[in-house]
């Protein structure tokens, strides 16, 4: 009864060697020139949907190879159903791709 | 009917015929004054004093499952007034007084023991850091004792004394704070309330909430819609789920906290002993169990249970203070699901909805707080306007920057 974490690179990995950050959308840091950087910034610090199911999130391997990895995984179940590196992710968004 | 001596011996006599119920089961009405979402500790104390010291009895507990479901009867049962800031406090020490007269209040044995729950310390440091919580807490009215080694050892002498990297310093004592049955709580608030009016619907799960022209005046429900003047949320655990259908995102992360409880063992620890280089904290109950507990696991889960490697780290918390524990054998172990809040602490207070008040965000220390949570929260519904003690658990405290960080950490502290 421990969480897997299929890593992209490394393949499964048990997730106690893992930190855990929360929220995926952690990733889109609001711009700080913003005229309304001040709210932007409370609502990305502090609220969180805070999803009963699927739900994608931030962790760092810290005892593996210090890649930051996007993991969807159900809240309710604790089913780990994809899992990308956040690079990745970050990428496709500044492109425009992965409109998540 | 009153419980008492009396009532024991007279139904014992006759056949324990006469015992009712300890509360009713009734249908919902179409239209309460207040409607609280949730039947857990604290919305059954919310009702309960809204009853008793308000006068507000056209009201409904509405409860997705049974009462006492929740919670309320997943935690370790400790009661303590040992914080620090003044907005957290007065508020706990309130929390503790009503302990201290609850059975009586509600007439209901909820085994209230206070055999007092000791702060280990490892180091000078952290002996002067208690030092000035000792203090903080007597300006509030609270007790608190520094005991040196050797009054822990007069305490329970059979610690880690000289762990080598632990070494057991000595301790911050509030010889009045202890445990209570938490099943008992629920009940004995329950049966409190009931007997004043209260309706208790179970089964009854909140779909949605009723909005006219921006007020909410209802609730949507499994049994059908229900109308009121003021709904009052109260599902610490629940709380993003439940104001995400209000459409409100909140300042909290729901974690999963694991308990463990050990086989029955004869009295072998006084009160409630706290580990304070690590996170670990462990009491004896009546039946002798070790009833013990930890850090949260660390990620966002609904799944009310946790997994292993936070069951090892919760395990040598407490073989590095208390080795005997070693041969005990686990009995049970389960999870509950924790509001995490941004800043460690609760929330009391209004939405930005007019006739919608939240209660929630109570991390892991939510059950010695029933009776403040409760008394508070039917004071800002009943007079719009929060307790004395209570004027600092607002929701939007993050954007104003008057946070409560008595713990310093919200829901990501990142110490593993």
């Amino acid at each position: 009864m421990t969480m897997i974490i299929n890593h992209p690179l490394l393949g499964p990995r048990d997730a106690a060697e893992f930190v855990y950050l929360g929220d995926a959308s952690l990733i889109n840091r609001p711009d700080p020139q913003s005229e309304t950087a001040a709210e932007e910034f409370y609502e990305y610090l502090h609220l969180r949907d805070n999803n009963a199911g699927e739900h994608r999130e931030l962790w760092y391997h810290e005892q593996g190879d210090r890649s930051w990895l996007v993991v969807t995984r159900n809240t309710l179940t604790h089913d780990i159903t994809r899992v990308e590196l956040a690079r990745d992710v970050a990428s496709m968004r500044a492109n425009g791709a992965g409109a998540e | 009917m009153r419980y008492s001596a009396f009532q024991v011996l007279k139904e014992g006599l006759t056949g324990n015929k006469g015992w009712k119920p300890a509360w009713r089961d009734p249908e919902p009405k179409k239209q309460y004054d207040v409607i609280i979402v949730g039947g857990g500790g604290h919305g059954l104390a919310t009702a309960h004093y809204l009853a008793k010291e308000h006068g507000i009895t056209n009201v409904a507990v509405l409860e997705k499952g049974w009462i006492g479901s929740g919670n309320v009867g997943r935690n370790t049962t400790i009661i303590r007034s040992n914080y620090m800031l003044p907005g957290n406090e007065p508020f706990y020490e309130l929390s503790l007084k009503l302990w201290e007269g609850l059975e009586q209040d509600f007439n209901y044995n909820a085994m209230v023991s206070q055999r007092g729950i000791v702060n280990l310390y490892h180091s000078d440091a952290q002996r002067d850091a208690f030092a000035r919580r000792g203090n903080s807490m007597r300006l509030a009215g609270a007790d608190s004792v520094l005991l040196d080694e050797d009054g822990i050892r007069n305490l329970c002498p059979d610690l880690d004394f000289t762990n080598a990297r632990f070494p057991i310093k000595g301790g911050l004592w509030q010889p009045r704070g202890g445990t209570v049955r938490h099943d008992a709580v629920a009940w004995g608030y329950a049966r409190g309330a009931d007997s004043r009016g209260v309706d208790i619907i179970q089964n009854c799960e909140v779909t949605g909430f009723t909005m006219d022209n921006g007020r909410c005046v209802g609730v949507d429900t499994n049994r059908g819609r229900i109308g009121a003047k003021k709904v009052a949320v109260c599902v610490a655990g629940s709380s993003g789920r439940v104001m995400s259908l209000a459409g409100m995102r909140l300042p909290i992360e729901s974690h999963v906290l694991q308990a463990f409880v050990s086989e029955g063992l004869k009295p072998t620890i006084p009160g409630v002993i706290t580990f304070g280089a690590g996170h670990f904290y462990i009491s004896q109950s009546d039946k002798g169990g070790l009833v013990f507990g930890g850090d949260i696991d660390g990620y966002n889960s609904y799944a009310q249970r946790g997994n292993l490697p936070v069951v090892e780290d919760v395990c040598e918390g407490g073989m590095a203070i208390m080795p005997k524990i070693g041969r005990a054998r686990l009995l049970r172990s389960w999870g509950g699901i924790m509001d995490m809040s941004m800043d460690g602490s609760p929330f009391i207070d209004k939405t930005e909805v007019p006739g919608l008040y939240f209660n929630g965000g109570w991390c892991y220390g939510g059950f010695k707080a029933t009776p403040a949570s409760g008394w508070c929260y039917a004071h800002l519904i009943a007079t719009d306007n929060h307790h004395d003690v209570a004027t600092e658990l607002l929701l939007n405290r993050f954007k104003t920057g008057a946070v409560v960080d008595e713990r310093g950490a919200g829901a990501q502290p990142n110490l593993h």
